[in-house]
């Protein structure tokens, strides 16, 4: 875990307001590794993201590579570091390749003119995230699932370092889910960011993550191999399952 | 593909530019010959004739160009900037906030025997226009919903509309029927100065909103992706506020409030290119905005003639409908 790129948090606490909600945090993410933030809804995960994304306030340090992401220009910050957030407008008329095209925005001139490397960036984020078949298509056509992976294409064209994706998988079915867990794997051994990613679904965590991070009240609870950490009874404990209701659902 | 679709809706809009442009030469309540208007640019014409021409018809027909063209982009910048198919000038209040400051500025001005020069007009059009932004900006901060930021926008240009018909009905002068002719809408009484002061300033705010449109299309994909990608938002939006409400008060300032242009034109505009890139959306919306302006205008003068009928009876004839139109078809789509 020593290589210097990638990202790595000590000591961090953020919140709204006066009110803390993540407390003491220390997390790192090689290149080339995926870390998954798991926890119960509310436990933190987002306000993690929106620190990293600097939306909110922080206390302790957060730095990619070896450099403080305060002393990091938004310019620079924008090749080094890539977000793919919940938040979703589709504009019209916009096809699947514009919308990729976008993520070069940091590299291009003041009238965002593409040039020939530009345009190879764009076709390995298409190829790589397997939209190819859509790529002419009209974006805000697209079904969910389809989108993410398209802005997942457009988060990887922007060649960043780090890759945060927010609940990439929510609301997908499981084909989706998995297709998009399949780009994310060959990103990661293809491109070599460090991929930080919350998710819900364990299933799926223990398939994408090469490490889990868990999350719950607001503190990191345990960090290590999906297979190790998210055994059944502590997956009772993090989310605060009875036997009775864990039961249940098993029969 | 879409080159070629670009490069025909350009070609379409300045040609009826043009034509429109020479139509509202030539034709008029005057009754003179083609002949006749050309000898008057070629210095062959008697001064009544030239008169009309060059003195008239030419700065008229240069104002709805330019102003037209503005106010469509004015639309434009307001519609990105509250991701609001249906937010114009007109429609937020930003216009009538423009106006009523106009009127306010003018009377104190007349009742001081003060003339007030296109500048003045300009700034006191540009502070109104900013004040209702600011309000607009803060009902906005608790209407999310598309419909009702614009109700309160019309709730605002009716408050605005009102005092200034207050200030008009009371204030003592003969020169206030001017104002009440203004303060309906019109390309009227335009000369070859206020011409000259709207191309420079048209021209500065055009040339710097093309140089915002990439950062304008990273804002159309939402705010948060904005920022990722390195755009200074809280800049971006302050210099959309600014250069949006700086064109509508030209607008105003010369030709009072000219209603629907702003939602009507770059919608139609977007339809025909099918695309939202900022670039070419801000080049066709000034054209498009031209060519409905000089038609609207041509309509006004002489249908009815020879009495004319304000720009905004007109504009709203046409455009209203759009806007409607609009309104329907994004309530089926959310459905």
């Amino acid at each position: 875990m020593s290589n210097p790129k990638g990202i790595s948090i000590e000591g961090l606490s953020a919140g709204y307001g006066k009110k803390t909600i993540i407390k003491d945090i220390d997390l790192s993410v090689a290149t080339g590794e995926i870390v998954v933030l798991a926890g119960p809804n509310g436990s933190g995960k987002s306000t993690l993201i929106k620190a990293i994304a600097r939306e909110i306030a922080y206390s302790g340090k957060i730095s990619l590579g070896d450099k403080d992401l305060q002393d990091i220009g938004r310019e620079e910050l924008s090749r080094r570091l890539s977000i793919m957030m919940t938040e979703r407008r589709s504009p019209e008329y916009m096809t699947v390749k514009e919308i990729v095209a976008m993520g070069r925005y940091p590299y291009t001139g003041s009238f965002g003119r593409l040039r020939d490397e530009d345009k190879k960036v764009i076709g390995e984020a298409i190829d790589l995230t397997e939209i190819s078949d859509i790529a002419d298509s009209e974006f805000a056509c697209l079904s969910d699932g389809q989108k993410q992976r398209v802005l997942l294409a457009r988060a990887i064209a922007q060649e960043p370092e780090v890759l945060v994706l927010d609940e990439p998988a929510s609301y997908l079915d499981i084909k989706y889910r998995l297709l998009l867990i399949s780009a994310l794997k060959r990103i990661a051994k293809e491109k070599k960011p460090a991929i930080l990613v919350s998710m819900h679904e364990l299933s799926d965590v223990k398939i994408l993550a090469d490490k889990v991070c868990t999350i719950g009240d607001g503190r990191i609870q345990k960090t290590g191999r999906p297979n190790e950490v998210l055994t059944d009874d502590y997956v009772k404990e993090l989310y605060d399952i009875s036997e009775e209701l864990w039961g249940q659902t098993l029969i | 593909m879409k080159t070629f679709r670009y490069t025909t809706v350009y070609i379409v809009l300045a040609t009826l530019l043009v034509v429109l442009f020479l139509c509202n030469i030539i034709a008029g309540s005057a009754g003179l010959t083609v002949g006749e208007v050309l000898s008057a640019f070629t210095g062959g014409a008697d001064e009544a004739v030239s008169a009309i021409v060059l003195d008239i018809r030419l700065p008229r027909a240069l104002a709805a160009l330019i102003l037209g063209g503005i106010l469509a982009v004015s639309g434009f910048l307001l519609q990105t900037f509250f991701d609001n198919p249906i937010a114009g000038p007109y429609v937020l209040g930003i216009s009538s906030g423009a106006k009523l400051m106009v009127a306010i500025a003018m009377i104190t001005a007349l009742s001081r025997g003060i003339y007030m020069n296109s500048f003045f007009m300009i700034l006191a059009a540009f502070i109104g226009s900013l004040l209702t932004m600011a309000i607009v900006l803060l009902v906005s901060l608790r209407v999310k919903n598309m419909a009702l930021l614009v109700v309160c926008g019309v709730m605002i240009g009716y408050i605005c509309s009102a005092i200034t018909e207050f200030m008009v009905t009371f204030a003592d002068d003969s020169n206030i029927v001017n104002l009440h002719n203004w303060s309906l809408g019109s390309f009227s009484g335009i000369n070859d100065d206020n011409v000259k002061v709207m191309a420079v300033i048209a021209g500065i705010a055009l040339i710097a909103t093309l140089f915002l449109s990439k950062p304008i299309g990273a804002y159309q994909a939402g705010e948060l992706y904005a920022k990722n990608v390195g755009v200074n938002v809280k800049l971006l939006r302050f210099l959309l506020i600014i250069f949006s409400s700086l064109m509508s008060a030209v607008v105003t300032a010369f030709a009072g409030p000219v209603s629907f242009v702003g939602i009507a034109v770059p919608h139609i505009v977007k339809r025909l290119l099918k695309t939202v890139n900022p670039f070419v959306m801000i080049t066709a919306c000034f054209l498009g905005g031209a060519v409905f302006c000089l038609f609207s205008d041509l309509f006004a003068r002489l249908v009815f003639a020879p009495t004319e009928v304000s720009i905004s009876s007109v504009t709203s004839v046409f455009g209203a409908p759009v806007v409607l139109f609009v309104m329907l078809e994004r309530r089926r789509s959310y459905e």
